[in-house]
């Protein structure tokens, strides 16, 4: 398997400023991109566009050399994205969230394989608290659930490490390493400094 | 590289923060995924999901009912309680005070959504989001056009409205107060991504509101001097029927602009 996100002259534009121009990259499996660069140089603009939210650029974006347009569910089917906003609902439990997350990918899933995700992110003991009483931390580990829970290819990730404990980062970080030893591919904006690793390329922006 | 991974596992398995994601070796290869359908399965946790999280924050449930219990009550005082005068008037007041019930509970349709990051993903997700939004609406008439539709016979009884026309009032209400979700969530789409966009949605929504008002009341009006109703609740179901064929794109449409801006 295989799997290939090309992007093509990608040039992106905000409020008459210039953010990125001319930007061709190629992610493929078994690859942890890192996006780097100051703060408003675009980074969460570029995942957006490269996870198709955003349709406000120029130039082309490809999956597995088809025209993202023809590709979107296929694309789609495939990504896993999670935002700066960790999108937990606070007045669910963490069971039903992410059940919730698990339905809209068209499949129903166990509840048994929802617990296992919850333990395996230290949730053990809170499934049935409602999301808003729960730290930040923990609202961000119910997202990080996903990862186990709905296993996509593509993962991107929006600053991942937000509120999370040093050792959940450790952790994380690990996480990352081996889906992309896997074959999966992760992209990735973060401030922390990622251990360095074969699979780790760096793009700079800004 | 595995028996590194393998060994740093069992130092963290003991860790009182017990994220322990990596330690489970080892990982299966990852699989590209062909899209597979699965619809109604999304739509149906879709409906739940909402159902039980306003079910949970009742106070949004409860708010648009009891505005319109209050606004009824005003006139009476307000105007006369003179019922002869009050039955002239009834239909056009219930129905306009159950569309501005319906118009203040819309703000909210995807306001939260858009705040905590789910919007994002149910953008995201391999499915119509069309058919998605569709969904969240069908849960926002469930759980306020319907509850104002039932109300609206007994507030009926304060404006003196004359017996016979209860049940073409709760049933013109009932197939009215659905368009009104489905043409309001156009607008509450649009305005979702701003700071206050309830004005803006008031403003928006409302002028579209005029059609289906004025059948609506034309039904209730229709029933008390005896004349034949079917026509209106006929019209009244037509709006319904070309709201849910187009609303549901426009919404989806919406939601995109919003989420771009």
């Amino acid at each position: 398997m295989s799997l290939c996100l090309q992007a093509r002259q990608l040039s992106c534009e905000r409020d008459d400023r210039s953010l990125f121009k001319g930007l061709d990259l190629d992610i493929r499996s078994g690859e942890i991109v890192r996006i780097e660069g100051p703060n408003g140089s675009g980074k969460t603009t570029l995942l957006k566009i490269l996870s198709g939210q955003l349709r406000d650029y120029q130039g082309e974006l490809f999956w597995n050399g088809v025209a993202m347009r023809d590709a979107q569910e296929q694309f789609l089917a495939n990504l896993l994205y999670l935002g700066h906003a960790p999108g937990i609902k606070s007045g669910l439990s963490a069971l039903e969230n992410l059940a919730w997350y698990q339905s809209l990918s068209g499949e129903s899933g166990s509840e048994s394989e929802r617990l296992d995700a919850l333990e395996s992110v230290g949730l053990a003991g809170f499934e049935d608290v409602p999301a808003g009483q729960l730290s930040a931390g923990q609202q961000r580990r119910i997202a990080l659930a996903r990862l186990t829970l709905t296993p996509r290819a593509l993962w991107v990730l929006d600053e991942p490490f937000t509120a999370i404990d040093r050792q959940g980062v450790a952790d994380l970080e690990r996480q990352l390493v081996v889906h992309a030893e896997a074959g999966g591919c992760v992209l990735v904006t973060t401030h922390h400094e990622l251990t360095a690793s074969p699979l780790l390329r760096r793009i700079a922006l800004g | 590289m595995h028996s590194s991974l393998q060994g740093s596992s069992h130092s963290s398995s003991d860790s009182p923060s017990g994220y322990r994601q990596a330690t489970r070796m080892p990982a299966p290869s990852v699989t590209l995924r062909v899209h597979k359908g699965g619809l109604m399965v999304a739509v149906k946790a879709t409906l739940m999901r909402d159902v039980t999280l306003l079910i949970r924050r009742r106070g949004e449930v409860l708010n648009p009912l009891v505005f319109f219990a209050l606004v009824i009550t005003l006139f009476p005082i307000a105007i006369s309680p003179d019922p002869e005068l009050l039955a002239v008037i009834a239909p056009g007041l219930l129905w306009v005070a159950a569309l501005l019930a319906a118009l203040l509970s819309l703000d909210s349709l995807f306001r939260s959504d858009y705040d905590d990051g789910s919007l994002e993903q149910l953008l995201l997700a391999p499915q119509p989001l069309a058919a998605l939004s569709l969904a969240k609406v069908a849960v926002h008439w469930l759980l306020t056009g319907l509850p104002l539709a039932l109300m609206a016979p007994l507030l009926g009884i304060m404006l003196a409205l004359p017996a016979g026309s209860y049940a073409v009032l709760a049933l013109s209400l009932a197939l009215g107060t659905a368009s009104l979700s489905l043409i309001g969530a156009i607008g509450a789409a649009l305005t979702v991504g701003l700071a206050r966009g309830g004005v803006l949605l008031s403003l928006l929504v409302l002028p579209l509101y005029i059609p289906v008002l004025i059948f609506g009341a034309g039904a209730v009006q229709a029933a008390i001097v005896g004349d034949g109703v079917s026509a209106h609740l006929a019209i009244l179901g037509a709006l319904l029927a070309a709201a849910l064929m187009l609303a549901p794109w426009a919404i989806a449409a919406s939601l995109r602009i919003s989420i771009n801006g």
